[in-house]
């Protein structure tokens, strides 16, 4: 099987899981699940990462990738910050 | 060693992300979930730093300091109320990371085949959430007019644009170099961006914010394929359906369909609808008549709008909530899906004011409730309580469902004046009988109707 193949396979499964997973989501939190998963997608810094620190990038892969690092690395560290913030703030009767 | 290690980091921090996405189903464990993908990323960040190809850490490094030096005052010193703008920025980020990442590797690495088609799609829905966020997010901070903007043709306007990016993303994988057509490419595509969403108006701005949260991911997911990194398709994936699913349930909750969101304008109809609207009698009410009815009650179910977080009344009305149910009055809070500028935004203004969320009820668990109700108190929030989408069929919003507080005893309204709301149409619900119009500033009449529930108090 080509590797791209395999990749397709493990879309489809994971895009099914995450049907199956968002769906449970109580409407309550759906601001600090868009937050959430936003600071999820911010992976891309991975890419990022290998583009910027390759062992043969040009200066033009160094400089895309560490503006592309700067920007997964704002988009993770704000997403997680606030979204951890908005959840402190769900409190049930007498938590208070 | 390092080469066998990374894989399984790797693999740790996709369980961890699904997890995440696991324990956000309720608030109890919610928090646990941001831990997770948290502690995910943090894994993927080491095992791919720890990569024998990774050899330049430097830049790398100042690009983290930078990055969360940005982002972390961002999250902390944002007011909450502006968290949908907070969201469309986020996503603008991570849009152009992954556009940004596919143009270096279509510069560097020469792809062909398979890779260049993922790449393609990557800078294609990278490019496009880019300048389609920044332009939600100038509208949700009201730099640009957030009214939809509209011209005939508008729509073949659009689709050919996107057409035309579509048949450049072809062309480059066609040809020998597709960096010579990239500049084009890269052109209508951010173009297609900024077109698709300026005729979007407020009210289908959690539907859209939703969708574009799923082209990040896809984005993402496009990535992967390129860079044959899993946990990449699998991250993405993950972010993709999240964001689909929350511009379905979005689209149902006004019985519109994504083209129509997409493509309807909806605000448009405002214009036609203006001219016909009827001087016809309603009842007001003081603040005075209004908290000793409220003190009078035994329910009362309040519903919340946009209007609410426009006026950032939720701590005045926290107060009022306090006053009326110490005094045994039960207080719950009805949430229509699309109530607010994005999915559970009221929710989170709420929870802001520290009002408890297990008062917070959803539409269908609600609607129920309505014909027990004494009060049913409706503050900024106009289209999502019209009975027209009852029982008008030729209304625009026919189909849409609704609280139905036209079922309680009685309906207050807190409205600054009779214009009609953001689809245009005006509201039955004002001229009943049992319907007392509270004329003010939300803010304000909540403020004083807390002081007469005190004054009475004393009395």
């Amino acid at each position: 099987m080509h590797s791209y193949e395999v990749g397709l396979w493990i879309f489809l499964l994971a895009a099914f899981l995450g049907f199956e997973l968002i769906r449970r989501v109580s409407p309550l939190l759906h601001t600090p699940l868009m937050s959430l998963t936003n600071a999820i997608s911010s992976i891309a810094v991975v890419g990022a990462i290998l583009v910027a620190g390759h062992k043969d990038a040009s200066t033009l892969a160094k400089v895309l990738g560490c503006l592309a690092v700067t920007a997964s690395t704002i988009n993770a560290v704000g997403g997680y910050l606030i979204t951890d913030r908005t959840l402190k703030m769900f409190k049930k009767r007498g938590e208070r | 060693m390092t080469e066998i290690l990374y894989p399984i980091l790797y693999l740790f921090a996709a369980a961890l992300y699904i997890l995440a996405l696991k324990w956000m189903n309720s608030p109890a464990t919610a928090r646990r979930g941001v831990w997770a993908g948290e502690t995910g990323m943090l894994l993927a960040v080491v095992g791919t730093l720890l990569r024998f190809e990774v050899v330049e850490y430097h830049w790398i490094m100042l690009a983290f300091l930078v990055g969360a030096a940005i982002g972390a005052p961002l999250a902390l010193k944002m007011p909450m109320t502006a968290v949908p703008q907070r969201t469309a920025i986020a996503q603008a980020f991570g849009a152009l990371a992954a556009a940004l990442i596919g143009t270096a590797e279509l510069f560097e690495a020469h792809p062909h085949g398979f890779t260049l088609v993922a790449l393609t799609v990557e800078m294609l829905l990278g490019y496009v959430t880019f300048t389609a966020s920044l332009v939600a997010f100038g509208k949700l901070q009201e730099l640009l007019p957030g009214r939809p903007m509209t011209y005939r043709g508008q729509n073949i306007a659009n689709l050919s644009v996107l057409a035309i990016a579509m048949a450049l993303g072809v062309a480059m994988n066609q040809t020998v170099d597709p960096t010579a057509i990239f500049p084009f490419f890269v052109g209508f595509s951010l173009l297609f961006g900024v077109l698709l969403i300026m005729p979007i108006g407020g009210a289908d701005m959690p539907t859209v914010i939703a969708l574009l949260n799923s082209y990040a991911g896809l984005s993402a997911s496009a990535m992967g394929f390129a860079f044959d990194n899993k946990l990449l398709i699998v991250a993405g994936a993950l972010d993709g359906s999240s964001g689909l699913i929350l511009s379905i349930i979005m689209c149902r909750a006004m019985n519109r369909s994504f083209t129509n969101v997409l493509f309807g304008a909806f605000g448009t109809l405002q214009t036609s609808a203006k001219g016909e609207v009827e001087q016809r009698p309603v009842r007001s009410a003081s603040p005075e008549e209004a908290a000793s009815i409220l003190d009078a009650a035994r329910s009362v179910i309040i519903v919340p709008g946009y209007g609410l977080a426009v006026a950032q009344a939720q701590h005045k009305l926290r107060e009022m909530y306090d006053i009326l149910s110490k005094r045994g009055v039960d207080v719950r809070f009805a949430i229509h899906p699309v109530a607010g500028r994005m999915p559970g935004h009221m929710n989170v203004l709420l929870a802001e004011a520290d009002i408890p969320y297990d008062k917070m009820v959803e539409m269908d668990e609600i609607n129920g409730e309505f014909p027990m109700c004494d009060v049913a108190l409706v503050i900024g929030a106009n289209d999502v309580v019209n009975p027209a989408a009852k029982n008008d069929p030729t209304s625009p919003i026919a189909g849409m469902p609704i609280l139905e507080v036209d079922q309680a005893r009685t309906v207050m309204i807190i409205k600054r004046g009779m214009a009609a709301g953001f689809a245009g149409i005006d509201n039955e619900l004002y001229y009943m009988d049992k319907t007392l119009m509270l004329f003010g500033d939300a803010k304000s009449f909540v403020s004083s109707l807390v002081k007469e529930l005190g004054a009475q108090v004393a009395a």
